[in-house]
Order: C-alpha cells, then sequence, then structure tokens
C-alpha cells in the first residue's frame, strides 16, 4: 500500500509541478508570442473604447500599451480582448489573456478566492455628486432639501442616504430603474443631484448634457472603486512587471518626464531619473527586462498625467477633474514607491 | 361555331373593374369597416408621417465630422453613420488595411450571388466556393505578399458576419441532413444519438451555447491547448443551425412517399444511392421553404455573438457608439444596419420564392 501511495504523490506532484510550469512564465510566452493580450471592457468611456479609425483608446489601453512598450519593445504589439461582466476573470484564469485591465474594483475577495493578483490602481474611483452649475452649490452641505435622481437598490441610494442624515439634512429622492432614463431625467432638469461614479457621470454628462460645461462636480465624493490592471496570482516576476511599468508612469509624471521630454532628459544629472531611464543600469536587469523599459513607456505611451489628459481632462470629451488621481503632491492619491 | 347552326346571342364583356378609381373603391373602400380603417389609417399617417421626414431629411445632418452641428439640429444625425462607418463595417480590423474588408465581402456576395444561378449548380460551383473561401480567409488573414497579418481578434464587422454566416451554412447543411437521416435510420443507435442531439441543442438558447464555447470550454481544456475563439463560436453556430435544419429536413423526408423507398429497396439499390438519388433530390426540394427560413435566422443569429465580445456588424456598432461625442445618434446608426440586415434578408427570402415557384412547375406534390 505504502508504495502505491508514494507513487500516487509523486505523480501528483509531478503534474502539479508541470501545472506550475505552465503558469509560471507569462513573461516568456508574451516574448515568444510577440504580442501582449490585455482583457479590457471595450465600451467605457475613458477607459476602452474604439475611436472612429477603429483603434482601442482609455487609460486600460494605455496601461496595456505601456506594459507591451516594456516587455517587448513596442507600445502596439498588443492585442485586445473584449470582455464582458461574465467573461473577464474566466477568460484570465485560462490564460486567454496575459493582463486584464477592465477597470477591475480591487476587492479582497477577487483578490484572493478567486487566484489573482492586483497591480497598483491606474484609476480611483468613487460616488460623485454631479450638480447644474446654477445651483451654486459648491459642497454636499449646500444640497438641502434638494431633489436626488438615484436608481432603486444601487450604491448610490446608499451613499445619497449616508450622506444626507450624517449632515442632518432633507432629500426628495427621484428613483428610476433605467441608467438611461435615469440620465435623461436628470439632464433636462428633474432634479438638482445626479450620484454615481463620478466616471460614470462624467461619461453621461458628455451624452447627455446639452452643454455639458453647465454641469459641475461637488468636491465631496463617497465610497471606494479603485481600478488598476490585474494578473493570475503565482506569477511574481509578472506580476512585478505590471507593478512597476504602472509606477514608472507615476514617478515620470512626479519627476517631471514626458513623452515631449524624455530624450532630453536622458542627459539629467537627477540619479533618480537617470536610474528609471536606464542611464544608470540596474532597475531593468531586477525585473527581468532591458534597461530601456522605462524610457519606452514614457516616450511610447507617456506618463501618467499624459494618459489621464488624454483620455479623461479637459481636451477629452469627459473633462473629468483629476481629483484623487493626482500625485500625492498634488492632493492626490498616486504615490510611486522610489525606483531604486 | 358556324357548323352547329345555331348562335347564341353575343355579349359584350363584363365590365372590367379597372382604372384607378376602381382600384381605390375595391381596395380601400369596399365596405364601411374597411372605409373607416383607411380613414383611421389615413389619419395616422398624415400625423406621423410629415414629422418622419422632417426628422429624416429636411432637417437632418448628412456630413459632418463635428458633434456639435449634429446637436444644433432638430433632425437626424446621419453623419454618425459616415463618421462612424469603418468602425461599424470593420470593428477594430487595421484601418490601413480595410480594403481587404471590401474584397472579402464583394467576393461572398459575388459567390452567393452566382449560386442563385441554377443553370451553374454544378460540381464547378462547388470548387468555385471552395476556392473562393480560401482566396476570403487568405485576405482576410494576410501575413503573404507583404500583406500585415491580421488575427482573428480583430476581425470584425460585415465580413465577419458573412464568414460566421457562410461557415454555419456550409458547416451545418451537411450535418443537418446527416442528423435528419440518422432520426429517421433503422438502427436504434444512431437514431437516438441523432435524436438525442437534435432534442438537446433545440432546448438550450443559442446564447448559452456561445457562452459555453466562448467560457467554459477553455477551462475544460488542458493548460495551453486553446482554440480560437472565433472557431469556438463558429462550432457553436454550426452546431445549433445543424439540429433545427435537421427538423426541416426530416420534414421533407417523410413528405416522399413510402412507396418509392419499397420500389428502390426492391430493385437492390443500396442505401446510399436511395438516399442521395432517389430520396433527398425531392426531399430537399419540398423544403426549400423553411431551409430558407433557418438560413435568414442563422444570418440574423450572428448578431449574437456580440454578447461573447465579438465585433460583428452590431458588435461594431455598439463599440463604435461608446464614443461619448456620438452616442446620443444611436437611432440613426441602428436605422443604418437596420437596413443592411433587411437587404440580406429581404433579398434571401424574395430568391427563396423565386426558386420556389420554377422548382414547383410540373409538380404536384
Amino acid at each position: 500500500m505504502r508504495p502505491l501511495l508514494l507513487h500516487a504523490a509523486a505523480i501528483a506532484l509531478g503534474l502539479a509541478t508541470v501545472a506550475q510550469d505552465a503558469h509560471a512564465a507569462t513573461l516568456d510566452t508574451v516574448k515568444q508570442r510577440g504580442t501582449l493580450i490585455c482583457g479590457i471592457h471595450g465600451g467605457r468611456a475613458g477607459f476602452s473604447v474604439i475611436d472612429s479609425q477603429g483603434r482601442w483608446t482609455g487609460i486600460d489601453v494605455d496601461t496595456c500599451r505601456a506594459i507591451a512598450a516594456a516587455v517587448l519593445g513596442d507600445a502596439s504589439k498588443t492585442q485586445f480582448t473584449k470582455t464582458t461582466a461574465q467573461s473577464r476573470f474566466p477568460v484570465l484564469q485560462t490564460g486567454e489573456v496575459d493582463v486584464l485591465t477592465n477597470n477591475v474594483t480591487k476587492t479582497l475577495l477577487r483578490d484572493t478566492s478567486l487566484g489573482f493578483d492586483f497591480g497598483p490602481v491606474t484609476f480611483y474611483d468613487a460616488q460623485g455628486f454631479l450638480v447644474p452649475r446654477s445651483l451654486n452649490a459648491k459642497s454636499v452641505k449646500d444640497l438641502d432639501g434638494a431633489t436626488v435622481c438615484v436608481a432603486p437598490g444601487s450604491t448610490s441610494e446608499k451613499v445619497v442616504a449616508d450622506v444626507f442624515r450624517r449632515n442632518d439634512m432633507q432629500y426628495k429622492a427621484v428613483v428610476i430603474d433605467k441608467p438611461q432614463e435615469l440620465s435623461q431625467a436628470f439632464f433636462s432638469g428633474r432634479c438638482d443631484v445626479n450620484v454615481q461614479t463620478t466616471s460614470g457621470l462624467a461619461s453621461q454628462r458628455a451624452i447627455f448634457a446639452k452643454n455639458p460645461d453647465d454641469f459641475v462636480f461637488l468636491d465631496e465624493i463617497a465610497g471606494k472603486d479603485p481600478m488598476g490592471p490585474v494578473v493570475r496570482h503565482g506569477d511574481d516576476q509578472w506580476t512585478d512587471i505590471v507593478t512597476w511599468v504602472v509606477y514608472a508612469m507615476i514617478e515620470a509624471e512626479e519627476t517631471g518626464v514626458s513623452s515631449a521630454n524624455v530624450d532630453k532628459m536622458l542627459e539629467s544629472d537627477d540619479p533618480g531619473i537617470r536610474r528609471l531611464l536606464g542611464v544608470t543600469p540596474g532597475l531593468g536587469k531586477a525585473l527581468g527586462l532591458d534597461e530601456q523599459w522605462a524610457y519606452r513607456v514614457i516616450k511610447q505611451v507617456g506618463n501618467y498625467g499624459e494618459a489621464y489628459e488624454r483620455n479623461f481632462g479637459e481636451k477629452s470629451a469627459l473633462k473629468l477633474p483629476r481629483g484623487m488621481n493626482n500625485l500625492w503632491t498634488k492632493g492626490g492619491l498616486l504615490y510611486s514607491p522610489p525606483f531604486n | 361555331m358556324q357548323a352547329s347552326g345555331m348562335t347564341a346571342p353575343r355579349l359584350p364583356p363584363a365590365k372590367a373593374a379597372t382604372g384607378f378609381w376602381s382600384w381605390v373603391r375595391v381596395g380601400f373602400f369596399s365596405s364601411t369597416g374597411s372605409s373607416i380603417l383607411t380613414l383611421v389609417m389615413a389619419a395616422i399617417l398624415v400625423v406621423t408621417l410629415p414629422p418622419l421626414v422632417r426628422w429624416a431629411f429636411l432637417d437632418s445632418i448628412w456630413q459632418t465630422d463635428d458633434p456639435a452641428i449634429c446637436r444644433e439640429a432638430s433632425g437626424a444625425c446621419w453623419a454618425v453613420v459616415a463618421e462612424k462607418h469603418r468602425v461599424m463595417l470593420f470593428g477594430t480590423y487595421p484601418y490601413e488595411q480595410q480594403w481587404r474588408g471590401v474584397l472579402v465581402v464583394a467576393l461572398m456576395v459575388a459567390l452567393i450571388l452566382a449560386s442563385t444561378v441554377r443553370r451553374w449548380w454544378t460540381p464547378k460551383l462547388l470548387m468555385a466556393w471552395v476556392a473562393g473561401l480560401a482566396v476570403a480567409l487568405a485576405l482576410q488573414f494576410g501575413g503573404f505578399l507583404g500583406l500585415e497579418f491580421v488575427q482573428t481578434t480583430m476581425w470584425g464587422g460585415l465580413p465577419l458576419t458573412m464568414f460566421i454566416f457562410v461557415g454555419t451554412i456550409a458547416g451545418g447543411m451537411p450535418f443537418a441532413v446527416l442528423l435528419a437521416l440518422g432520426r429517421q435510420s433503422d438502427m436504434p443507435i444512431i437514431q437516438k444519438l441523432s435524436a438525442g442531439y437534435i432534442e438537446t441543442i433545440r432546448g438550450i438558447p443559442l446564447v448559452n451555447i456561445l457562452f459555453m464555447a466562448a467560457l467554459m470550454f477553455p477551462l475544460f481544456m488542458p493548460e495551453g491547448v486553446n482554440f480560437d475563439k472565433l472557431l469556438r463560436a463558429q462550432v457553436g453556430m454550426i452546431m445549433f443551425f445543424a439540429a433545427y435544419t435537421a427538423e426541416s429536413v426530416r420534414g421533407g423526408l417523410q413528405a416522399i412517399p413510402r412507396g418509392q423507398y419499397e420500389a428502390a429497396d426492391s430493385l437492390g439499390v443500396s442505401y446510399w444511392d436511395r438516399t442521395f438519388k432517389i430520396v433527398l433530390p425531392q426531399a430537399l426540394r419540398i423544403v426549400i421553404p423553411p431551409i430558407v427560413n433557418d438560413v435568414i435566422r442563422a444570418f440574423k443569429n450572428t448578431s449574437v455573438l456580440v454578447i461573447i465580445g465579438v465585433l460583428d456588424l452590431l458588435g461594431g456598432t455598439m463599440a463604435a457608439l461608446e464614443d461619448p461625442e456620438w452616442t446620443r445618434y444611436y437611432v440613426e446608426a441602428y436605422l443604418f444596419i437596420a437596413i443592411l440586415y433587411f437587404v440580406f434578408c429581404f433579398s434571401m427570402s424574395q430568391y427563396s420564392q423565386k426558386l420556389e415557384a420554377e422548382l414547383k412547375s410540373g409538380r404536384n406534390y
């Protein structure tokens, strides 16, 4: 009996190692294939949408391009798989995509029980308050007695109840089930306040408002929706690469390196910038990449600020204030650990 | 007549009800009820038609790349089609390479049109299809003669819809005939398997089959073994089409008089000869209307691919409309692809009626 058991154990162990191996080398798989496959939402303004020329744009798309620039040397060596809310986790688990950039909110259970690891947050979303400019409200404290449009059973409904109770204020709820109808009701003036995720509000403002400038965000936000790239658990090197590519974009913005000046910055005396751009070697080797990885990310995709401006900023259709998605030095939450 | 010697009085022909006014009287005001209905419908038209014409034609914007101009206009913004037609028709296929998609669609349409000519129903046509499809696939994939290689994940729009549609019919029709024959078979295992397959697949929604193909199937595969998602979806579509069409074909098989089977058997004709030379040619002729029905449905079913993230004609349009500047003109964009779908489906149904009339001549069952 004993040898049989041992055999079985050995076989099981062998199988486990094989399975581990198949999983362990996302970097090699990507290099061998020559393209990076990212799972994207494919239909959320600012995160991933197709432009009129059929090209993908958005902050999730930029994250993917940045990883491709670092790993493969070319940001265009990307392939995007459109995933839905149902299909996004299975496609990562089965290895159909190398990284999931489908504005996935980071939660404990997703990190653990689904077998994933999260990279740094690339977009902090939360429930925001959109009001007509004519209301002259600056803060939720100015909203006593306001009419609020909410969807039944939604997070926003809870947030509204919470915020108004905490401030001891009255409000009238207009409950509308369908998102489309809710937006139309708000932008045609049936209520004073629209509460939803800030990114969602921004895109609805661009879609439905006659004049988007007539509506402004209040400073307060509620709830937490931190989103970032997701990879399979257990491939530490790949997780490291995805993590530090995102940090490189944040670090670049903090140190003032952009796609426009990155070539000039190669001659910078700043030791931090020299290490980031690989002039002083070491960081690339530590990640298992070449030394120009971060240079290429910044040159081909830009720093985080450029990516944000392109997808959410004043020049985009969304015109979403940076808020939490600003550098920690400017009152936001973006903070990159040191590059050394 | 002269010879009989009897002459019936010649009557003038009955007054024919011709001319515009009699057409109006007979067609629209033949009874009180019909008159009321005509007036009500006329009133509805008078109320709805002018605003529709104003929206669609008079106040509409046909060409602009500035969505702000559309916002000012009170009519339709057809410019959304002009702005987004590349994404709607070709999805994420590389922009500079989309001429290949145009050629693919032209090739497919030419093949389909050639197949409608009955004179050309020869083995040569089959060869033309094989060659044509090979050329179309090669064009779509590329990777030779300096053509950029394009993976299936980047395919989209009308070429993708055509590939899936043609693939579904080409793969599903023989499968359907085999299933129908199997269900009619005397061999119990084959009979049970065919019936079981047909009933199972018919009991599952297409959406479900596609989800299985797209999401569940890879989970069962060993690590590293993977089939193309589009191929998996195509197999799912074929399975679905075959199950339905098998039942249509079986209807035709049952309509062949029992005596013909017995006559063939008594002459010692083999099963396959009997089936392919006697039964099927007649059976398939009978079931043209239901099969065309299945084919039209297969064409429309390609739009279900949207739910597994494939950018077919409908998926491409939905993705194109995510652009916040243009989302509000979704009615115009959807009307445009509705017209495209209609043109395809209506042509198919018109052709089937013509074919039916041609084949029916000289037959009484």
